[in-house]
């Protein structure tokens, strides 16, 4: 379960994430959702303890990260897909973290399998595409066999089969009873993949609610629901126009790629 | 996924030596650091066998001119010392890092523990290998420099040394300053510019720049004038590298990522 308490994170003059409250049930896939520049990439962060919260808290499994015991067994992330070093080949990247965290050295060979890396384990992981970077990714998030999975943007770079794929692996780790986190800022994705949604705008919860929910509150449309929530958000408008327009809160969300 | 059989429990938290693992596997696995080591030593052994072949006066400090070779691989080390830190910002990699080692502290340590044990490794072969083939170099009417001698295994042993603080003086400046140019340019001052800039003001001065510490403090077997004791030297360079790693730890536990 992870768990964030009255979140607040600003970057300078500028409010990235505003007072965020809410909670991921395990069992289920939910979907963090909102426009580009909403504070999901930076409410990520400050889950995983890259950076330190203005206000509030997060906690995962009833404790902040840094106070976790073997932390890549318990939560497994993927913030962006490029966290490795270009001359380190896709095994020893994976073996490096898997000796940081006693995981032996054949999970990190079945995870390689799994996303489909194993082919070229052994190159350096600088020539790869996005879509291979991708997978590497993954595998980096599954290394531990972890209970937690949070996931920025993980179909980003990846080809209709490749996030086909990401479909099944996130909805069967979810029926194994695991906490799956991912944040997307594509409705459409969020619609064939995720049961439950929290939805921010302007660093401000928006909705935290069942996909059906949400939907029938569009009348059968996603989408149309999101944008009524989002529109009819003022003060998340004028909040968003101006996160959107200025540097900090655009690099904390790295992998958004079109601004408001 | 199955239930797979894969943790080595050791322990009932990620500690010290897990971390040592991770940083040993991650230095390994670049094949830059391995090009770096090996420049390091040849060119301390090849400069050793020029100055070898060179020597005429038979009174100077011939330990001190087969160690003459040190001065390029310190500098190598130092940069490889910052690149150890700064190339996981450049590449991304610290996201991956921390997310598997949250504590800050313990990672620079564990950094500073791996890197210090390979240069210092590195470092021995460098100097001792430099030493022989230097002596050997020396012409044969001149008797070259011996371990019996006083002085002698003391300077080659602590110009070994010099590389494994300069790396860790690298390590920290990493860690301070995150971008590589910007270390780099810092590290390339610290050790050479701010050197020669204090022997401008004063001779004495001048000796408490690293390089020049190596050079005329820990390497040699007869004591210069205005040159800090091969001991206060050593002691200099140590200061260098714990209060670089100390300001690094502390600027790492409190920045963000």
């Amino acid at each position: 379960m992870i768990e964030t308490e009255g979140l607040v994170k600003r970057y300078g003059t500028t409010t990235a994430v505003d007072g965020l409250t809410f909670t991921v049930q395990p069992g289920k896939v939910t979907g963090f959702l909102g426009p580009n520049g909403s504070g999901k990439s930076t409410t990520m962060r400050l889950l995983l303890g890259l950076d330190k919260p203005d206000a509030g808290m997060t906690r995962i499994d009833g404790r902040p990260y840094r106070d976790l015991r073997w932390p890549l067994r318990e939560v497994g992330s993927m913030l962006e897909a490029k966290a490795f070093h270009p001359g380190r080949s896709a095994r020893a990247h994976l073996a490096a973290l898997a000796a940081s965290n006693a995981i032996g050295r054949a999970r990190v060979d079945e995870v390689l399998d799994m996303v489909g890396l194993d082919y070229v384990a052994r190159r350096r992981a600088g020539t790869f595409s996005l879509g291979m970077a991708q997978r590497l990714g993954i595998a980096t998030a599954l290394l531990g066999n972890p209970q937690v999975l949070v996931l920025d943007e993980p179909v980003n770079g990846l080809d209709p089969e490749g996030i086909r794929w990401i479909r099944g692996l996130l909805k069967s780790l979810a029926g194994e009873g695991r906490t799956v986190f991912v944040s997307s800022h594509l409705i459409s994705e969020m619609a064939a993949t995720a049961d439950h949604l929290v939805v921010i705008g302007g660093g401000r919860l928006l909705a935290d609610t069942s996909v059906a929910t949400l939907s029938a509150a569009g009348s059968g449309s996603l989408e149309k629901a999101f944008f009524a929530l989002t529109e009819s958000s003022v003060q998340y408008e004028g909040t968003a126009q101006r996160t959107g327009s200025t540097a900090p809160a655009t690099a904390s969300g790295a992998s958004d790629t079109a601004r408001p | 996924m199955t239930a797979t059989e894969f943790t080595k429990t050791s322990g009932a938290r990620y500690g010290f030596s897990n971390v040592a693992r991770m940083e040993w596997v991650k230095l390994r696995s670049l094949r830059s650091t391995w090009w770096t080591f090996a420049i390091t030593i040849a060119a301390a052994i090849g400069i050793a066998v020029a100055v070898g072949l060179n020597t005429k006066n038979a009174t100077g400090d011939l330990t001190n001119n087969a160690l003459g070779g040190v001065a390029p691989g310190l500098l190598l080390t130092g940069v490889l010392g910052v690149l150890v830190m700064t190339n996981e910002y450049t590449s991304g990699m610290i996201r991956s890092t921390l997310a598997a080692a949250p504590n800050r502290p313990l990672l620079l340590a564990a950094k500073a523990a791996v890197f210090g044990t390979v240069s210092l490794v590195v470092g021995e072969i460098a100097s001792f290998a430099a030493f022989f083939v230097g002596t050997i170099a020396v012409p044969g009417t001149i008797s070259g420099p011996a371990f019996s001698q006083p002085g002698v295994l003391r300077a080659v042993v602590l110009a070994g040394a010099g590389y494994f603080l300069i790396g860790l003086f690298g390590v920290g400046l990493g860690a301070i300053i995150r971008h590589t140019s910007a270390a780099v340019a810092v590290l390339v001052g610290g050790i050479y510019v701010a050197g020669s800039g204090l022997v401008a003001i004063s001779r004495s001065a001048g000796s408490y720049g690293p390089v020049s510490i190596v050079a005329n403090s820990l390497s040699t077997t007869q004591k210069l004038p205005h040159a800090l004791s091969p001991w206060a030297g050593l002691g200099m360079l140590c200061l260098y590298a714990v209060v670089a790693l100390g300001i690094g730890g502390w600027r790492l536990a409190r920045r963000d990522a």
